[in-house]
């Protein structure tokens, strides 16, 4: 499911309007991710604190939304820009890539709740589009 | 049996007090359709899905909202056995309507994202944990009759 130019527009245009609070965005995307599907939790048993409130967890979602924001930038070529973090997740974390499609929808329900005007249909399909084809190139060095 | 929380029970009792059933169903219905197009496939007597405002307009998607909410109510009322209360919901599913029961994660997807999106900063991440555990009980006792 590749991405149109309209995904591409749509994607760049919610960014824009996002980027000043992505970080804090980040942090509750993970946060929730981490209640709401307690088996990701394995990946991070070792920050001890797994609350949302965690200052590991905030400042840990802000690193993954700013991988995101150069994604959004290198959106015209996602397995080039997501190629060192590929590897990284492939060879060092070993993260089941199932758990993207988790964070995907945790990132998504954060954008809904801070955007509720932005975020219609239309916008999420572009933004669920991008985010399947980031966690495709993040798969791309697992095997 | 499945174990509810006082906390769990009051946040899922809570969170449907304060959706606007009329919007809602209708909302998170309509959204799947647009995200997840293929869904399309099991509402072919609904007329113009041509494009994400002939959905969002179809009085028809408006109807089945509510037909969706209202059987979302009947698990809500039935907690505890959630799954007995689906029995012949699940049977309609698989053998009159062949529902393929992973779109049911999909419409589920849906309803949180609209959920959250009229809550607010009430759907805090522990609300969200119990309210998509409500709804992972209703998917599987949805599914439980298929064979």
């Amino acid at each position: 499911m590749s991405l149109s130019d309209k995904d591409k527009a749509a994607v760049k245009a919610l960014w824009a309007k996002a980027e000043g609070k992505a970080a804090e965005m980040g942090g509750e995307a993970l946060g929730r991710m981490l209640v709401s599907y307690p088996q990701t939790k394995t990946y991070f048993s070792h920050w001890g604190d797994l609350s949302p409130q965690s200052a590991k967890v905030k400042k840990h979602g802000a690193v993954i939304m700013g991988a995101l924001g150069k994604a959004v930038k290198g959106i015209d070529d996602l397995t080039g820009t997501l190629a060192a973090l590929s590897e990284l997740h492939a060879f060092k974390l070993r993260v089941d890539p199932a758990n993207f499609k988790i964070l995907g929808h945790n990132i998504v329900l954060v954008l809904a709740m801070y955007f509720p005007a932005d975020f219609t249909p239309e916008v999420h399909l572009s933004v669920e589009k991008f985010l399947q084809n980031v966690a495709l190139a993040l798969s791309e060095k697992y095997r | 049996m499945v174990k509810w929380s006082d906390f769990e029970r009051a946040a899922i009792q809570d969170i449907f007090s304060k959706i606007n059933y009329d919007v809602v169903g209708s909302a998170a219905l309509s959204r799947c359709l647009i995200v997840y197009p293929w869904t399309q496939r099991y509402f072919g007597s609904f007329g113009n899905l041509y494009n994400a405002a002939a959905i969002t307009s179809n009085p028809k998607v408006a109807a089945h909202g509510k037909v969706i909410m209202a059987g979302l109510e009947k698990a809500l009322k039935n907690m505890d056995d959630i799954k007995t209360t689906y029995k012949d919901l699940s049977v309609l599913h698989s053998e009159k309507l062949q529902v393929d029961p992973d779109n049911f994660n999909l419409l589920g997807d849906c309803l949180t994202i609209v959920v959250a999106g009229q809550l607010g900063a009430a759907f805090t991440p522990e609300v969200q944990g119990a309210f998509q555990k409500f709804l992972a009980v209703v998917v599987a006792s949805l599914r439980k009759q298929y064979h």
